[in-house]
């Protein structure tokens, strides 16, 4: 396989990152989903709570990685960004 | 994983959920897949030691950025931002900027077209086989002990903040480092940098802006700083006229000179774990623009590592103390700043982004340093001085053998600190010795044609050893600094600065000396190594918004308004 091929055939680094970013953020969303449902007491709950940083940030990664992941699929064939 | 295998004690600084243990060992799992996806393309030498040269800008330029960025380095300078204030800063912007722009400029075109494999490699083309060989020792020595001493110190803070039994810190991410680049090879370490990268932004900018947020503001944070400690916290160069007039005691020539042009231009232009990145990227351009984009990420550093030192310093209710003093006290150090104010923003799932990109951080700086040290050994050490006669394909199996040997080294490194703590002081100052007298070599070989061999070598050699003497005598008797220093108010940091400034000057009249008394090389041993003597091939027809030039100086520009703004 020439070195074109194979880098035509590879999966972007970008795609690696994108899938990071979307478990983690559907992981963090997830745990924040289930925060907001069964807070922890007052006096175990972090600073600025109510504001719900869980929710917004994991949904702003997912959005992010979900974009990545689509956009670099390996399915689309471009080794760009290697 | 269950939490009582990892040997979590009720003390430690944060405690994980099951969803923060799921994003660890996610992003375990992730690496592993990458190092044996990769394993296919690291057949030959050029794609083990260099990813097949075919490495975009942006993932030289986050990858070059990323070697650097690990998880003792924001840990230590958001503590460092507690302890000194917004100083700290100049670690990351005139102790950074100017020489990447300077890299990415003036020193990246010879680098990139004598086709060199490394630093040493570079050396031993301009300068001949004994400063290879002097350049190519001494770094495989300290960057393997560094990294012993970087996976103790991170398996340490492990201990601290997760309550992590040592020997499982130190044997999970080593393991795993060992296997992704034994696989990968550089590609392998490469892709890990990124993923890194993009990691610490995920997992720490949530710190900052919550933080400000719950200060009310820059403006504010400055006020409730300045009340719990002084006004020159928040100032990075209106203290610097005096030693005794800012938290650091250190002197504004100290800073421009020691760290700007001499500390800063000797590691990110000569340190090969750095530019080893950037010496695999797919063509001229890319390599100029690498440094330049690192240059732009680094500026925004400061965002996520002195920020939260700083939001620390002003909302914090405890008062933290140094190392010594907490250990003695039960209380908590500078170092524990990051930790304590991923504690007091983050949940569960956030809190495990976090820990994750310490991890990160650490296990890629972890395998930076192994590849780097595979490449010298294989490329500047075996094949010259060992075995010249093997195939492409022998050195590719020495490179994968050298990547384990190197990691054991490094835990024997890190079980030799644990038994003695000074010898982690030893390998830090040792490793210091030869930045600066290594930048004098290199850039007087690239700048000054009439630089010979012998200059190069003696030059390198008198650098190193008189940065070593330097350190010794300061040990040796504490007061000897204001003599290095030039001032009696000079406290411990100002001392680098000055020593690398006094070992580069005596480097570059050594070798200026040595080589006006030899005999010059002639012109046509230097094409392609040293100025006036290399034809550059221009950047392709590429629109201004395309070129480094443009680019470099945007950076530039936005690199002196931070600096006027933050005076």
């Amino acid at each position: 396989m020439t070195t074109d091929a194979k880098a035509a055939s590879a999966v972007s680094i970008w795609f690696f990152i994108g899938l990071s970013l979307l478990v983690n953020g559907l992981l963090i969303l997830g745990a924040g989903v289930y925060e907001m449902g069964h807070p922890p007491p007052v006096d175990q709950q972090v600073v600025l709570f109510q504001y719900h940083a869980s929710v917004w940030w994991g949904t702003l990664l997912a959005l992010l990685g979900g974009f990545y992941c689509w956009h670099f699929a390996p399915k689309h064939g471009s080794g760009e960004g290697m | 994983m269950h939490l009582a295998t990892l040997g979590l004690s009720s003390s430690t600084l944060v405690h994980l959920s099951p969803v923060d243990i799921a994003i660890v060992v996610f992003y375990f799992g992730l690496v592993l897949a990458i190092g044996i996806y990769l394993k296919g393309r690291a057949n030959t030498g050029e794609d083990f030691f260099m990813a097949g040269r075919e490495m975009t800008a942006w993932v030289a330029g986050l990858s070059f950025l990323s070697a650097n960025l690990g998880a003792l380095e924001l840990m230590g300078w958001a503590g460092s931002a507690y302890q000194y204030g917004i100083l700290a800063t100049h670690w990351y912007w005139i102790g950074a900027i100017p020489a990447m722009l300077f890299l990415a400029l003036v020193m990246m075109p010879f680098y990139y077209i004598s086709k060199t494999h490394s630093v040493p490699g570079y050396l031993k083309l301009r300068f001949g086989e004994p400063a290879r060989a002097l350049s190519a020792i001494s770094f495989a020595f300290m960057t393997v002990l560094m990294s012993g001493v970087n996976m103790f110190a991170m398996a340490k803070v492990m201990q601290i903040v997760l309550g992590w039994d040592i020997n499982f810190s130190i044997w999970v991410s080593s393991l795993t480092v060992a296997v992704y680049v034994t696989l990968g090879g550089l590609r392998s370490a490469i892709f890990n940098e990124v993923l890194q990268f993009f990691l610490i932004w995920a997992g720490a900018l949530l710190i900052p802006i919550l933080g400000l947020y719950e200060a009310g503001g820059w403006g504010h944070l400055k006020v409730l700083i300045t009340q719990r400690a002084s006004e020159q916290y928040v100032h990075l160069w209106a203290g610097l006229g005096s030693f005794s007039a800012n938290p650091m005691g250190i002197h504004w020539t100290g800073i421009v000179f020691g760290l700007g042009a001499v500390i800063s231009m000797g590691y990110w232009t000569t340190d090969f774990l750095v530019v080893q990145r950037i010496l695999a990227a797919k063509d001229m351009r890319s390599a100029e623009m690498a440094p330049i984009i690192g240059a732009g990420f680094k500026m925004m550093v400061p965002i996520i590592v002195i920020l939260p030192g700083l939001l620390g310093l002003g909302l914090l209710p405890m008062k933290l103390v140094p190392e010594s003093v907490a250990t003695v006290t039960h209380g908590y150090s500078y170092n524990d700043v990051l930790p304590l104010m991923l504690a007091r923003y983050c949940g569960p799932g956030l809190l495990g982004l976090g820990i994750t990109a310490l991890i990160a951080g650490f296990m890629s700086g972890m395998a930076g340093n192994v590849s780097a040290f595979t490449t010298v050994w294989t490329y500047d050490i075996y094949r010259p001085l060992i075995n010249s006669k093997g195939s492409d394909h022998h050195y590719v199996n020495m490179g994968r053998w050298t990547t384990i040997v190197g990691v054991l080294i490094s835990v024997g490194t890190a079980y030799l600190v644990m038994r003695s703590a000074s010898i982690m002081d030893y390998v830090q100052a040792l490793f210091s010795f030869f930045i600066a007298p290594l930048f004098g070599t290199v850039i007087l070989g690239m700048l000054w044609k009439r630089a010979t061999g012998a200059g190069g070598f003696w030059g390198l050699l008198c650098g190193t050893l008189s940065s070593v003497s330097m350190w010794a005598w300061v040990h040796h008797d504490p007061s000897a600094l204001r003599y290095v220093a030039l001032s009696p108010d000079a406290k411990a940091l100002a001392q680098d600065m000055y020593q690398a400034l006094w070992s580069f000057i005596i480097c570059v009249v050594v070798t200026v000396l040595v080589s006006l008394a030899t005999k010059p090389l002639p012109d046509s041993a230097l094409a392609g190594l040293v100025y006036g003597q290399t034809q550059i091939p221009p950047i392709e027809n590429v629109p201004v918004y395309q070129k480094p030039l443009f680019w470099a100086v945007v950076v530039a520009v936005v690199f002196v308004i931070l600096n006027i703004i933050f005076w």
